[in-house]
């Protein structure tokens, strides 16, 4: 289990190619990269700056990727996340996870990414040409995706 | 208490961390911010929607009837928008 709150950028082929060496009872692994995203139009998106909270968002990430060891025979498991400045195209974020088989790799490394939506406590301000600096509001959508793994917690308890 | 705000309550508040007593009466998250609003004009700002404020105490986080004392590291927050 690895995890990384950083500023500066990384190298997904790298991170990749270092989770997995060595380890060969890793049959696959599934990884996921966040984007600054500019839908353009007429308020283009300058810059975007994610804000965090130092010590409780390592301890979340850490905490979020040992829920996802336990709900799935996981090999290895990594969450890379930036905070600071960051412009249209940059990395935000990378989750991954290997597994002796497809489907845990799948469903953990959404997981990682729902949960870690939803819990980690990071804070994007936008800078477009016409709004000047605004606060992104939380989504509904992020809540319900998270929400889907509960189930999880239901089957646990029974 | 050591206090932090983050995103928009950092900046309405602008403060980003401070140390405070609190008076005995403040025992959980609900009565530390009802005091914190009476501070002034910024406070009761930022703080007037409880529906829209997230807390942690000592790094995890907290409804509003969790204890709290001067001890503790207490983080307000707007929900997250990470990932």
């Amino acid at each position: 289990m690895v995890v990384k709150v950083q500023a500066e950028d990384f190298d997904v082929g790298e991170e990749l190619a270092a989770l997995t060496e060595g380890n060969w009872a890793i049959g696959g692994m599934t990884s996921f990269v966040g984007l600054v995203r500019d839908l353009g139009g007429a308020d283009a998106l300058k810059a975007m700056t994610l804000e965090h909270y130092p010590g409780m968002t390592e301890k979340m990430l850490r905490a979020i990727e040992a829920e996802a060891n336990e709900r799935w025979p996981l090999e290895a498991s990594l969450i890379v996340h930036r905070y600071g400045r960051l412009e249209p195209g940059d990395r935000i974020v990378l989750v991954a996870t290997a597994s002796a088989h497809r489907q845990a790799a799948f469903d953990s490394c959404a997981f990682l990414i729902d949960w870690l939506k939803t819990k980690a406590p990071f804070w994007k301000l936008e800078e477009t040409d016409n709004l000047g600096e605004h606060w992104v509001e939380a989504k509904q959508s992020d809540d319900q995706a998270a929400d889907r793994w509960k189930w999880h917690d239901r089957e646990a308890a029974e | 208490m050591k206090i932090l705000y983050f995103a928009w309550l950092r900046q309405k508040t602008g403060i980003d961390s401070e140390n405070v007593v609190v008076p005995e009466d403040v025992s959980d998250v609900a009565s530390l911010i009802e005091w914190l609003k009476e501070r002034n004009e910024k406070f009761a700002d930022a703080l007037s929607d409880f529906g829209s404020l997230r807390v942690a105490v000592n790094q995890e986080f907290a409804e509003l009837n969790a204890p709290v004392g001067q001890g503790d590291e207490v983080a307000i927050f707007p929900p997250m928008t990470g990932g």
